[in-house]
């Protein structure tokens, strides 16, 4: 099976002239009901990628927002068993792409030959594991592959070109590129640097380079909209969620960046 | 064994941002920490100011009373009350030679806090140390001292309020502020090298506790004991032991109030291997994989996760993981400060508490070394509100 799908995703997007837009959301945020009908209006309001937040007790590369929203979610009693069960039941209906985006430890737990298994049914094309290296990847990534599902690499602002180099013989759908040298959330303004360190890794891949990490207004881009495929945001959708009740709308800026 | 693991424990199971700064830390072992100057360097401040070497005390009350020979390692003795100055004096000297001018550190009962503080204040370093909200409250004490020293103390409102939660805020901390800074990790826990500094740092207790007893016998000792919370004076104390297999090595673990249900710290005993803190460990976890919460009458014991070297010596069965209850802990504490004058951290009287409760059961001929890792001064509150509960 390809793990292209992804590639294909952000590409279909930059041919109709615009970044792909990827909203994550935590599964389960705000109710478990609720958010189904969240991910159908981020589906058709025009969502490339949609990045599901499995929610960890301990998400060490999170900041406040998701922190808080995926305990939200654990306390509602959101497991990975029911979020790839309703995935299952949902998935025909819903265009996006979908990347699940979690922890190592609850991924472990479940099994990883089994999950591969029931994500690819589930029809799940890609993986963020935030505390997943490239040196302890291998094994993970050989399983996923095996059932056509990507494991997506994160790098930032301090990949050595040759950690890049490293990545860039493993790695499949897009590359998640972390904006700042921190945790996720709002940020006024991005780094200066954050230019040349994309110009860099845009050397280094082959495919699609997705930005992330920081992210509220497409007015951030300017300076590195030329070397950047597709956006992710988090934070700033769980904030536009909790403040006005509605996902879709918050698409809508992105969707005209170019 | 694959590079950064015990047998199927350790790793790196970190952020990619924090793998710069990690392959740093192992290399600057390996260049630095090793030569001949750093570890002189390391000596000296051992010795002239943390007061290395620490005492063995034979207890000859206590011994009496139980019918076997009782040893303390005195890690009480060392400047700042407990054994955690031996890892931080170590760092926050190989962070000055890496160039770094600040330290974030995390803490739970307080004593690697100021331990770090201590280390930074000596070194002309910033330190910023991570508390959960919960422990603030319970080692106030401790928080005093760290600001003494000039650190800088952050009190953690998320999750459990306690020392994972401190570990998180730490590591956040540390991804943001990398450049300048060093984590100076407080136990044998977190992503390679941690496990494996910590261990060579904390080692010093149990080469001097070996070369001291045989030095007054002229024999091995039968048994060592150590309390396990992280594993940080445990496998510090074992280290130099483990390839003399004639020697139990038995650690404790915080059982709580013990009842079946309760919440606990008894990761060994009770848990099961995942991830967490950037390490594949023993862990108190849910089946789907998520931390759960962790009690102890001892601050310093109450994490849900455990050094990977000590998963791995359950494994090979080179240790023993036993535990000990917060009543247990508590009387051992009182039994001690009676019998030979001496207050031991709340941590170190579980594995105090559980060399008592061998009393009778062990030939005269036995002696027992127990790494008495800190004082209890920091407790004094824990324990009165304690007996006042048990009083009625």
């Amino acid at each position: 099976m390809s793990t292209s799908h992804l590639t294909d995703k952000i590409n279909q997007a930059m041919a109709q002239g615009r970044k792909a837009v990827m909203p994550y959301l935590p599964a389960g945020y705000p109710t478990k009901d609720a958010f189904w009908k969240h991910i159908e209006d981020l589906d058709a309001a025009g969502a490339d990628i949609i990045e599901v937040g499995v929610p960890f007790s301990d998400p060490v590369a999170d900041g406040p927002v998701v922190e808080q929203a995926a305990l939200c979610c654990l306390e509602q009693g959101v497991t990975l068993g029911w979020i790839l069960e309703e995935l299952t039941q949902r998935r025909s209906a819903i265009q996006a792409g979908i990347v699940l985006m979690g922890y190592m430890n609850p991924f472990l737990q479940y099994g990883i030959p089994k999950l591969a298994l029931d994500a690819a049914q589930a029809g799940v094309n890609g993986l963020i594991i935030a505390d997943l290296p490239l040196e302890e990847s291998d094994e993970i990534r050989n399983v996923l592959q095996e059932q056509g599902i990507a494991l997506i690499p994160l790098v930032g602002l301090n990949s050595s070109m040759e950690r890049l180099r490293m990545h860039a013989d493993k790695a499949a759908g897009f590359v998640y590129f972390v904006s700042v040298m921190g945790t996720t959330g709002v940020r006024d303004a991005l780094p200066e640097e954050l230019r040349n360190a994309l110009i860099q890794a845009r050397q280094s891949f082959s495919i699609p380079l997705a930005l992330g990490f920081g992210l509220h207004s497409p007015a951030q881009l300017q300076g590195v909209e030329t070397v950047v495929d597709g956006v992710v945001m988090g934070s700033a959708l769980i904030r536009h969620l909790d403040a006005t009740g509605k996902v879709g709308d918050f698409l809508v800026p992105w969707m005209i960046a170019r | 064994m694959k590079k950064g693991y015990f047998g199927d424990f350790g790793g790196r199971f970190a952020p990619e941002l924090l793998m710069p700064p990690l392959l740093e830390l192992e290399e600057a072992m390996e260049r630095i920490m090793a030569g001949e100057a750093f570890q002189r360097e390391l000596t000296e401040l051992l010795t002239h100011f943390v007061g290395r070497p620490t005492a063995l005390y034979h207890c000859a009350n206590l011994s009496r009373e139980v019918g076997f020979g009782v040893w303390l390692k005195r890690e009480d003795l060392a400047h700042t009350g407990a054994h955690k100055i031996n890892n931080t004096v170590g760092q926050a000297l190989l962070a000055k030679h890496m160039g770094k001018t600040k330290l974030v550190a995390e803490t739970g009962a307080g004593q690697h806090g100021v331990a770090t503080a201590t280390a930074a204040a000596l070194l002309g370093l910033e330190c910023i140390v991570y508390m959960g909200a919960e422990d603030v409250v319970r080692q106030a004490h401790n928080v005093q001292r760290m600001e003494l020293l000039g650190a800088t103390v952050r009190p953690v409102e998320s999750g459990s309020r306690t020392l994972k939660d401190a570990i998180n805020a730490a590591m956040r901390h540390w991804i943001a502020e990398q450049a300048a800074t060093h984590y100076c990790l407080g136990s044998a826990v977190g992503p390679h090298p941690f496990p494996l500094l910590v261990r060579e740092l904390q080692a010093v207790i149990g080469r001097e506790a070996l070369a001291q007893f045989q030095e007054r016998t002229g024999k091995l000792p039968d048994r060592v004991v150590a309390c396990v919370g992280g594993g940080s004076n445990a496998i510090g104390m074992f280290h130099a032991f483990v390839p003399h297999e004639q020697v139990a090595l038995i650690g404790v673990e915080a059982a709580g109030d013990g009842s079946p249900g309760c919440c606990h710290s008894a990761t060994l005993s009770t848990g099961t291997p995942g991830v967490l803190h950037g390490t594949m460990t023993k862990l108190l976890q849910t089946i789907e994989g998520q931390i759960l919460p962790s009690h102890s009458l001892a601050p310093g014991l109450d994490y849900p996760g455990v050094g990977p070297e000590h998963a791995h010596l359950q494994a090979l069965g080179r240790a023993e993981y036993v535990c000990v209850t917060d009543d247990q802990a508590l009387a051992g504490f009182m039994r001690l400060a009676r019998a030979e004058g001496i207050l031991p951290a709340l941590e170190s009287s579980h594995a105090l508490a559980y060399v008592l409760g061998l009393s009778g059961t062990l030939p005269v001929t036995v002696d027992v070394i127990v790494c008495l890792s800190g004082r209890g001064d920091k407790d004094l509150e824990i324990v009165r509100q304690a007996l006042v509960k048990r009083e009625g």
